[in-house]
């Protein structure tokens, strides 16, 4: 008899050969992309969060676990693995991954750096490289603005020497939304991080049009609540017209009405779960709402 | 950082509830069978208490210091840290409370005092030494994730505090802030988990101060 684990195990060693090749699976259809304003790269709108999920110690089965997650995200043509110094043991659970799957192609790293010591920015920088294993990162952020005068000049010159591709910033849960303005007014970024879903909207006042403004890539974090929307929702009926978005759970729902706001680039759900990671990735597909069903769906959550 | 006031204790748990308690089974496998090593020192501990007299009593606080600095050195450091970066400096804390019962089994101490504060300390000190084991079980959680004395630190700073409860000397009182300052963060761990077992160390921290407090306040009334 075939087993939910030998499936899991199947896909993942399915996901394992996709993943090393670069390609995508031909069953799955490649994710919307949007577009890196600063340089014209296509990136797929739904990329991997690492909070939590991959902070799993030296505990190799779950270390697995998380590998068949990058594998499949990989299969479904994700790129972007968003994670920090700040994560626990994310940052080598994410090298494990890497390394059993031999780098794939494909990935784009967001790093961070989270030290209140300027002269300790580089060297956590380079600490975080060799736990992942690559050869450089693709975008390193100011994590919640932490020290981040001091860190931005350090990442400004190391993007000038080629040591990595993108700048950028975070922020999470609404907090000091003022100064991320100010910074994203001063400095030529290009990416914002930062916290927005149904619920949580504040960014489209003023953070989402400037970063469309100074034309600054934005990943979104938190889409979820770190699962609290979802499991709060999960035992509510999807209203009908979810069918007119091609939407089949809750996730897609909310993931659907992020990316149809014009200034998200991408987002960033985390999971420990391949299921999750496929359906989430299966979101980055047309149709998205308009503006119109954007308000219902608002509407429909706020109402529940 | 400024807007301290924003966040919540969910806000720093690093990790998941699964990933927490596969860390005890995972430490349980490591070190198997020393629980049974271990639950025989608890109770070896708690006999000598009960007997007073000094010298065994100076082994009883200098074993304790030992199995403190293998606690912190073993789980805390060698596995807790791994999840969660805040316990590296958590872990020198255990380090200190060993070398303070050190210090104190080399001046000389004497447990199993017979009054309210020694006899509630029995059975804090067998509550973590007998019961916690069960805890797991109670809750719903495989044995393999069961706590013991000695080999986890919520069990071991129970029993601890207990065994001190029905001790004399006038250092004492400096034993009691980090059993009872482990207790909290790890009750608060298990609050922010959402894990009905916070209110174990809770109480048991709770329990110690409230004696604690009562001991000094019936002295000061006696004076």
């Amino acid at each position: 008899m075939i087993t939910r684990r030998d499936l899991v195990k199947s896909a993942a060693l399915s996901a394992a050969t996709f993943a090393l090749s670069g390609e995508t699976s031909s069953a799955t259809p490649a994710p919307m992309t949007r577009t890196i304003p600063s340089s014209g790269e296509a990136m797929p709108a739904v990329g991997l969060g690492t909070w939590i999920t991959f902070n799993v110690g030296d505990d190799s089965v779950l270390r697995d676990e998380c590998a068949d997650v990058m594998a499949a995200f990989f299969q479904a043509g994700g790129r972007m693995i968003d994670c920090s110094p700040m994560y626990g043991s994310s940052q080598p659970v994410v090298g494990y991954g890497l390394e059993r799957f031999r780098q794939p192609q494909a990935l784009f790293s967001a790093e961070k750096v989270w030290t209140t010591s300027a002269n300790d920015g580089p060297a956590q920088i380079e600490r975080s490289r060799r736990l992942w294993g690559v050869e450089r990162f693709d975008l390193v952020q100011v994590h919640n603005l932490v020290a981040w005068e001091a860190h931005l000049e350090t990442l400004f010159a190391m993007k000038a020497a080629g040591q990595i591709r993108y700048v950028g910033i975070t922020t999470s849960e609404g907090r000091r939304h003022e100064l991320f303005e100010q910074i994203m007014h001063a400095h030529p970024l290009d990416f914002v991080q930062l916290t927005y879903n149904i619920l949580d909207r504040e960014a489209e006042e003023r953070l989402l049009p400037l970063a469309s403004e100074r034309g600054m890539a934005v990943i979104v974090n938190r889409p979820f609540r770190q699962g609290e929307l979802t499991q709060q929702l999960e035992s509510e009926p999807l209203p009908a017209w979810a069918g007119e978005i091609a939407v089949a759970t809750w996730a897609q729902f909310i993931l659907k009405f992020i990316l149809s706001h014009p200034a998200v680039t991408v987002a960033i759900p985390a999971t420990s779960r391949v299921d999750h990671v496929r359906e989430n990735m299966a979101a980055a597909a047309d149709p998205l709402p308009d503006a119109a069903l954007r308000e219902r769906m608002v509407a429909y959550v706020r109402d529940l | 950082m400024a807007e301290w006031w924003t966040y919540r204790p969910s806000d720093f748990l690093l990790f998941s509830p699964r990933v927490y308690w596969r860390m005890f089974e995972l430490h349980n496998a490591a070190v198997w069978p020393l629980h049974l090593a271990m639950l025989a020192v608890g109770l070896a501990f708690v006999l000598i208490a009960l007997r007073r007299h000094a010298l065994p009593d100076r082994w009883a606080a200098l074993g304790l210091a030992a199995l403190w600095a293998f606690v912190g050195w073993s789980f805390l450091w060698g596995r807790y840290a791994a999840i969660n970066w805040a316990i590296a400096y958590v872990a020198p804390a255990f380090g200190i409370q060993a070398l303070l019962l050190a210090v104190l089994g080399a001046r000389g101490i004497i447990f199993g005092r017979r009054d309210m504060a020694g006899q509630v300390g029995l059975l804090l000190a067998m509550a973590g030494l007998v019961g916690y084991p069960l805890v797991a079980w109670l809750f719903g959680r495989s044995w393999s994730s069961a706590e013991v004395f000695g080999i986890a630190p919520d069990p071991t700073a129970i029993t601890t505090l207990g065994i001190l409860l029905g001790a004399s000397s006038r250092l004492v009182p400096l034993l009691f802030p980090i059993p009872v300052l482990w207790l909290l963060f790890s009750g608060l761990t298990l609050r922010t988990m959402d894990d009905a077992q916070a209110w174990i160390p809770f109480s048991a921290a709770g329990t110690a101060v409230v004696v604690v407090v009562l001991r000094s306040v019936t002295r000061r009334n006696k004076s």
